[in-house]
């Protein structure tokens, strides 16, 4: 990142700093605290976050700096071997996160001074906390923790009676904070205030009894709330709905996105055996920053449900009841279903909730049947002034693409009323319940002769169908999405999917297979590579490519609130960013 | 003039030099506006406001004038650093959160004499280019706030503020904002923070330097009332006159407040520098208490380093090394910097030999405790927790260990916070623990090192039955 800052930005003059006894060249302007991080030096610290403002106040920051001495008028500046000017050591301690560098600035954070500060802070912060990592959640991602293993005492010479503060203490729907581990670091309240203008959360009382709490009659409940759980480097904060689940270290952490609307904030999913037990943001200064929302965030407990779908299904013949069977049979039956009609008789609705590579899939099963009434569900709730967006699919982008889409949704009269009228005689639904969500009814899908459902949960639309399949949840497959500012992102399988669950591009495949088509594809990477054959806008690309971070894929106009706002106070030097 | 008379029993000591503490305590003297007129009040003003602002700021800083508040920095250079192309409005800010224990000198001013006060004020802010001043006056100074209020009002209607001061076309308008009770509202930045409305954090430094990035984030020039009066009296005699008085360096004159166990503790306006500890506390003061010996002189307000009475300090004198003793040490700035204390506030505590040093420190750290804003760490839990080390050698639950715990604990804090209140806690317990450490040891003892303290261990220890209790 300080690469491209380098490249946009020429005109910011550069300046020598010696770090550690290393010189080395920063912009100027970079904070202490940063350019040690550009050159791999660890400055320990709590209260600095890069995308809040920097109060100074955790000080475990602090590090030994010196500058060259002001020169008398007329003297020579005294130079050391390598032709640089000497240093003159500060007796005093700086703060990095809010300091930045200067010409022929040194800065040590090996020196004793430094050493000596670090163990004094260390010892300072754990005077009055509970020691209670054994029952406490952020433990084993804890920066006391950390810290205090690697810049502590070791030892308490702390005899005294602790503080006594509130513990359990409910200041929203979401959030538990106990008093007695909060360091008092100040950024939950900072994030409050700055990045989400909820200014719900501050301290009371002084001194070595300052209480963090909430204002008298408020709730920290704005959507944005669970975000404090995460920028907490302590377990003051914790959220109700990951509390007391899961130790972290036995978590495996997936990195994906979230799929609850159309910004496609980073995520990382952590996960064991089988079973997800929190969503928290990745960063992303393209997409969502450092943050996303409560709603996004605990949008992931309907894949552990009980009511996921885990065998495929058929209703043949008239039978009342779906019977479960094999994968070849039900793919085999549904393809022989499907062959007995025109292809004018055939709709097929997929959904916006699909990766590209299941909606290439879904493009191929559509060509080799010739059907040509295809659309998708659309979602439109309500976006906010952050992140959240007005559109709740999050691959719309994708679906116009991949499908040639025009207006997403406009189709969906006409296949109804093909229903209706009889013209349509069979659907194919990827991924979607009609009834709940796109104003269809049981009467109207009983008009059908032949149905057929992929889900990842039981749901009525399945009822009616003469094939249900079970589909994997976003957390269960690979593949990439396109969010509304056209940026391609990356979702990673997290674990398989309970049961028989399969991704839809397989079973498009499949379905692909038993009527005739194709063969070669065994991995969404596969698809990838068929896709940027012949789709132009993935042409060159690669699944490995889009990365991380994810690429700008197709140019739009849309911005991120936050992330203008974000800008603007980088800009104005109030945040690092 | 004629001869100023004071109240009986009330009369200044024939040592002191009273210019700011003129009409303190004197006889027919009120804080009404004709008074003040009656003595010549605000005609500096009406000079001043001839002068040009720059010339009112050279003038200043070539008295010498140093910040009475507790830093001693030079008043006139604090006035230059407002950055010579700034755009916003300046703001000038009378710091009367007179806290620090062991002073009481600008609750006088204030009750005494407010006009003395904002005359001061008003050429200040008038030198500083500032048409909004406002008194940030401590919450315990109730009758004070009153007072000023009501001056303030007076000197309005008499144009010395307002749109137009005097006709000059020079407009400032003033406020009294009263705090809610904190020591830490005396720190310039937490004070600022305190008048815009908040928790009043002192801010980091760089870079929120109130010259540059103050109130509102613009320029903010904050003084000490004792500061600002003076300024009236430099207009008045001119910076060489005033130069004069006090010694090189440390001129004018300050007002220093002796407590404790003297004869006669009170308020005292000497020339800096030109009465020595021995003078004060002897002469002065009427000398100890009956039978008393001195002990230790807190020399400049509480967080200042105490001084042993059978110290022995070098100071130069020219390009020579002189030795002397606590009584010889001229009350200025620079002296009692040397002798490893501070002039600070000019809050002078006495201790004879009936006070343990331990129930000293434990005082100091209970307020300091209680004090601490809470904002950095180090201030936040080093206060507390050598207070609660004092707590027990006073109740004799501590060992020897615990003292260089505690001056450890010091030193962990001094340096490393935000503001200078983490001085001003740790000092006193770095100054008394190396000077007083055998007298601090002699409280403890060593059976209490494995004696259990929390209540916790206190009930496990009984459970078991297996530790010293």
């Amino acid at each position: 990142m300080s690469d491209d800052k380098k490249q946009d930005a020429p005109a910011v003059p550069m300046v020598n700093v010696q770090i550690d006894g290393e010189w080395h060249q920063f912009p100027k302007g970079t904070r202490m605290i940063e350019a040690c991080r550009q050159v791999q030096v660890e400055v320990p610290h709590y209260c600095y976050h890069p995308k809040l403002s920097s109060p100074g106040n955790c000080r475990m920051c602090l590090v030994e700096m010196g500058m060259p001495p002001r020169l008398a008028p007329g003297a020579e500046p005294e130079l050391d071997e390598n032709g640089r000017q000497k240093i003159g050591w500060m007796p005093r301690p700086v703060i990095a996160c809010a300091n930045t560098v200067a010409e022929n600035m040194g800065i040590r954070t090996d020196s004793e001074l430094t050493k000596a500060c670090r163990e004094g802070v260390m010892e300072f912060l754990l005077v009055n906390h509970p020691l209670d990592c054994p029952i406490c959640d952020q433990a084993g991602e804890c920066s006391l923790q950390e810290h205090s293993a690697e810049h502590g005492h070791g030892e308490s010479r702390f005899r005294d009676e602790k503080n006594k503060k509130p513990k359990n203490v409910n200041i929203g729907p979401r959030i538990r904070l106990d008093d007695e581990r909060c360091i008092m670091c100040s950024r939950c309240i900072r994030f409050c205030d700055e990045t989400v203008d909820d200014p719900v959360l501050g301290f009371t009382d002084r001194g070595s009894h300052t209480v963090l709490t909430v204002h008298p009659n408020q709730q920290l409940a704005n959507d944005y709330s669970m975000n404090t759980v995460d920028i907490c480097p302590v377990g003051a904060l914790t959220s109700n709905d990951f509390r007391f689940q899961m130790r972290t270290w036995f978590m495996k952490e997936t990195k994906s996105i979230c799929t609850s609307c159309g910004r496609g904030c980073n995520t990382t999913i952590g996960s064991r055996e089988g079973t997800i037990f929190r969503q928290t943001p990745r960063d992303n200064n393209d997409v969502n920053s450092a943050w996303m929302c409560d709603h996004g965030r605990m949008n992931y407990h309907y894949v552990n449900s009980e009511a996921r779908l885990t065998d495929p299904m058929i209703r043949e013949n008239g039978e009342e009841a779906h019977r479960v069977v094999s994968w070849s049979k039900a793919i085999r039956f549904a393809a022989d279903e499907l062959l007995k009609f025109n292809a004018s008789e055939v709709a097929v609705i997929a959904s916006a909730r699909m990766t590209n590579e299941e909606l290439f899939m879904t493009r191929r099963l559509i060509a080799d049947l010739s059907v040509e009434q295809v659309d998708v569900v659309t979602r439109r709730g309500k976006g906010d002034d952050y992140l959240v967006t007005a559109d709740k699919n999050p691959n719309t982008a994708g679906a116009k693409l991949v499908l040639g889409l025009k207006k997403p949704g406009g189709e969906l009269d006409a296949i109804r009323e093909g229903i209706e009228s009889g013209k349509i005689k069979a659907l194919v639904v990827l991924q979607e319940n009609l009834i709940d969500d796109a104003d269809f009814t049981s009467e109207l899908l009983g008009k059908l002769d032949f149905l057929l459902t992929t889900y990842p949960l039981a749901n009525p639309t399945a009822d009616d169908s003469h094939v249900v399949l079970p589909a994997a949840t976003f957390a269960e497959k690979d593949g990439t999405m396109i969010n509304v500012t056209g940026r391609l992102q990356r979702l990673n399988k997290v674990h398989q999917g309970p049961g028989q669950t399969m991704e839809v591009w397989e079973i498009c495949r499949d379905l692909i297979m038993a009527i005739g088509g194709g063969n070669g594809i065994y991995s969404a990477n596969d698809v990838f590579k068929e896709m940027a054959g012949e789709i132009k806008q993935f042409e060159g690309l690669t699944l490995a490519g889009v990365g991380e971070q994810g690429l700008p894929l197709l140019k739009t106009r849309n911005t991120v609130p936050m992330l203008e706002r974000e800008k603007e106070r980088i800009a104005k030097g109030e945040i690092v960013g | 003039m004629a001869k100023v008379k004071y109240i009986a029993g009330k009369e200044p000591h024939a040592k002191e030099h009273r210019m700011i503490f003129k009409n303190v305590d004197r006889e027919g003297w009120d804080v009404s506006l004709k008074t003040y007129e009656k003595e010549g009040g605000y005609k500096q003003l009406a000079k001043a406001l001839k002068m040009e602002p720059k010339a009112v700021q050279d003038e200043v800083k070539a008295a010498g004038l140093r910040g009475r508040g507790g830093a001693g920095f030079p008043t006139g250079v604090k006035w230059g650093f407002v950055p010579p192309n700034n755009t916003k409005p300046v703001y000038l800010i009378c710091n009367a959160d007179e806290s620090e224990p062991g002073t009481f000198k600008d609750r006088y001013i204030i009750h005494q004499d407010p006009h003395q006060l904002i005359e001061g004020l008003i050429i200040s802010a008038y030198a500083v280019g500032a048409h909004l001043a406002y008194i940030y006056i401590r919450e315990e100074f109730p009758e004070g706030a009153k007072i000023l209020e009501a001056a303030i009002e007076e000197a309005r209607k008499k144009k010395y503020i307002g749109k137009n001061v005097l006709g000059s076309g020079f407009e400032l308008e003033v406020y009294v904002h009263r705090g809610a009770g904190a020591y830490i509202c005396g720190e310039e930045t937490g004070l600022i923070e305190s008048l815009e409305g908040k928790r009043p954090y002192p801010r980091i430094k760089p870079p929120y330097f109130p010259a540059a990035m103050g109130l509102y984030l613009c320029p903010t020039i904050v003084n000490n009332v004792e500061s600002l009066c003076h300024v009236k009296h430099i207009i008045d005699m001119g910076a060489t006159a005033y130069g004069k008085l006090g010694t090189p360096r440390n001129t004018g004159t300050r007002i220093l407040c002796v407590s404790g166990d003297v004869q006669r503790p009170g308020y005292y306006e000497i020339q800096v520098g030109k009465v020595t500890m021995g003078e004060l506390i002897n002469d002065m003061c009427g000398g100890m208490k009956k039978g008393r010996k001195l002990k230790a002189v807190i020399p400049g307000g509480s967080s200042s380093k105490i001084l042993r009475a059978d110290e022995k300090f070098t100071l130069k004198k020219g390009d020579k090394d002189v030795v002397i003793g606590l009584k010889d040490i001229p009350m200025d700035f620079d002296s009692l910097m040397a002798c490893g204390s501070m002039a600070g506030s000019g809050g002078v505590i006495v201790l004879d030999d009936s006070r343990a040093i331990s129930w000293v420190l434990n005082n100091l750290n209970t307020f300091y405790a209680h004090e601490s804003c809470g904002q950095c760490t180090p201030c936040r839990e080093g206060s507390a927790w050598m207070k609660k080390i004092t707590d027990r050698i006073v109740s004799g639950n501590a060992s020897p260990e615990d003292v260089d715990t505690l001056e450890s604990v010091a030193y962990n804090i001094d340096g490393k916070t935000i503001c200078a209140f983490g001085e001003a806690c740790s000092w006193p317990t770095e100054a008394m623990v190396a000077k007083f450490r055998d007298e601090l040891i002699g409280d403890t003892d060593g059976k209490n090192a494995n004696r259990p303290v929390s209540k916790e261990t206190q009930q496990a220890a009984k459970n078991l039955k297996t530790l010293n209790t």
